[in-house]
């Protein structure tokens, strides 16, 4: 198969138009507009929509519209525009409208900066918007947004997917359909979070995506996704040369999190380290996996500075020493 | 017998949930009228709001779609570009569409999108219970202008229409209001025209339509049409604000 070399928000764009993307609404920012450019061009060639919104805001309620009709729709945005797309994103989930939503994430608070950051953990894994209610966040392996790597393009291998008997189309043929977002009488409303509970449970149980690494029997679990994940395979490679037992869980599903696996490799391990690219966020769902019954470490750096291989095994044989871990070089 | 007034097909046999001398039953079944007329029903999708404007969706037999306060012209800008040869409209106050959804309405206006947008103004929030609007008049009272709305404070009644009016996107803006039988007709006209300039895909359409509150403007229903015309009308001049070249006069 052919390997090319592209950047992460082009593979994205590219992989999206593949995987069937009818439309794209997007607003522009820095780091991820590439995206944006790169489906300006190549969606009409396949016949498809992309429209540049007036606002992020805009851009997420044409996604709500498009995906009411029964579309396979994209947005992308980072940090301070996924933030303006909160709204809309609770108003897709209580009208149970499917959307695919790419956050190149970015240095925060506020306008922050465009350095690589992981700070949006909590928004885009707890909700993010008004209500109760949750969404499957995927994170990569590696750093996606700017930087150029190899890519090999497979065909996207579908299940067949089940009819959209609850999109809208004009109500030729059939009875009206309507898609609403409220319910102003509480036994309603609580119904209508009941049955979004339930949907929630069912991706706990069937959605949730991992990765293990490293040593079978390790004496320390390490913990990270996306960028920071990278760097901990090679923090696992270079402590194994220094005879250090090691071993990395990355959840590709940050949401449905997967605590069982986390628990597991954690109690085998007997201690874990979590590293991040904030002060501590993903920290919160390894702690509530774990349960207390090993120490959880935590190393985080954030503003843009990625966690070197270096610093992050010096933590890695601090913790070791201190908890009076022997290995095989003695150190 | 000669059948001379009759339900429209498109208009659910149902009681509105609407105060007495609201306009939006009336508003929503001249919406409905033309709908049958153009034979539209099964291709047409409805765009709903947030505020009193909301119930439409019970009353219009058509497929609709419900979003959030300001955003429907996004969201029928969503389904347009999906299904372009839908038939799309958006019914929405003048808090709605003319405060929290100002770049929403401005910029599907600026496009030239193929939509139709029915904008209830009656110059106050309604269903929050009588806080002033962008389109509250000069001393207008309200529950959040309680001395009466002040230029130097509130700044001036907002008019959408000739706004978007300047836009080379916008085909076809009027105005209307729904007092008495003649202004029903135009009205209905106005409507009419709107979702034609949609049929004949010559870009955007709105109507303003100025409609009582006599809840929140504390007045008994014909006293709020009565201050509807002396007063709403002063402000907001009813009639065809743009007819774009190329718009039909087939009405």
């Amino acid at each position: 198969m052919k390997r090319i070399l592209m950047k992460g928000n082009e593979a994205i764009a590219e992989a999206a138009v593949r995987a069937g993307c009818d439309l794209y609404f997007g607003y522009p920012i820095t780091p991820q507009t590439e995206i944006s450019e790169y489906l300006s061009s190549r969606l009409p060639e396949e016949g498809k929509v992309f429209l540049q919104a007036e606002s992020e805001i805009a851009a997420i309620y044409m996604v709500y519209g498009a995906a009411a009709v029964g579309k396979r729709v994209l947005t992308s945005s980072s940090g301070p525009g996924i933030s303006l797309k909160q709204e809309g994103i609770s108003y897709l989930v209580s009208a149970e409208l499917p959307a695919v939503i790419v956050n190149m994430s970015r240095g925060g608070p506020g306008l922050g900066n465009i350095q690589p950051s992981q700070s949006d953990y909590f928004q885009a894994v707890k909700g993010g918007g008004h209500g109760d209610y949750k969404t499957i966040v995927l994170a990569p392996d590696g750093m996606l947004g700017q930087m150029m790597e190899p890519v090999v393009f497979t065909e996207p291998q579908f299940d067949p997917l089940p009819p959209k008997d609850w999109a809208v189309s004009g109500k030729e043929g059939r009875k009206r359909r309507f898609i609403i977002c409220f319910a102003l009488d509480p036994q309603e409303l609580e119904k209508v979070n009941q049955a979004l509970q339930e949907k929630f449970r069912a991706m706990e149980r069937n959605e949730i995506r991992y990765e293990i690494f490293g040593d079978e029997h390790p004496d320390l679990l390490l913990v990270g996704y996306g960028t920071v994940a990278r760097i901990l395979k090679s923090v696992v490679r270079e402590g194994a040369r220094k005879g250090l037992r090691l071993a990395l869980v990355r959840p590709i599903t940050l949401y449905p999190f997967p605590s069982a696996v986390m628990k597991e490799k954690a109690v085998q391990a007997g201690r874990v380290i979590d590293v991040e690219m904030n002060h501590g966020q993903m920290l919160e769902d390894v702690r509530l996996a774990v349960e207390g019954r090993v120490p959880v470490h935590f190393y985080g750096r954030s503003g843009g500075m990625i966690p070197t291989v270096e610093d992050t095994l010096q933590k890695v044989m601090d913790i070791l020493s201190r908890e009076g871990v022997k290995h095989e070089n003695g150190i | 017998m000669k059948t001379v007034f009759e339900r429209p097909h498109s208009l659910f046999d149902l009681p509105y949930p609407y105060c007495p001398g609201c306009h939006h039953g009336l508003a929503q079944r001249l919406i409905a009228e033309v709908i049958d007329e153009l034979s539209i029903s099964d291709r047409t999708i409805g765009v709903g709001p947030v505020g009193c404007s909301v119930y439409i969706y019970e009353h219009i037999d058509v497929d609709f779609v419900m979003g959030a306060h300001g955003r429907s012209p996004a969201i029928a800008t969503g389904i347009k570009r999906s299904r372009p040869g839908t038939i799309v409209f958006s019914y929405q106050g003048d808090g709605d569409i003319a405060a929290i959804g100002t770049a929403e309405i401005i910029h599907a206006a600026n496009r030239g999108e193929n939509i139709s947008c029915f904008f209830i103004n009656n110059a106050i929030y309604g269903m929050t219970g009588g806080q002033m609007a962008p389109t509250s008049l000069l001393g207008q009272k309200t529950q959040t202008s309680p001395r009466g709305r002040k230029v130097q404070t509130e700044g001036y009644p907002f008019h959408l229409c000739e706004m978007l009016a300047v836009s080379e996107g916008s085909a076809y803006i009027a105005r209307v209001a729904l007092t008495n039988p003649r202004l029903i007709k135009k009205a209905k006209e106005a409507i009419r025209k709107a979702f034609l300039t949609q049929i004949e895909e010559q870009g955007f359409s709105l109507v303003e339509i100025l409609s009582p509150c006599p809840t929140n403007w504390r007045l008994p229903p014909l006293e709020a049409v009565k201050w509807l015309e002396e007063h709403l009308m002063a402000t907001y001049r009813i009639g065809e604000i743009k007819v774009k070249e190329g718009v039909t006069n087939a009405c």
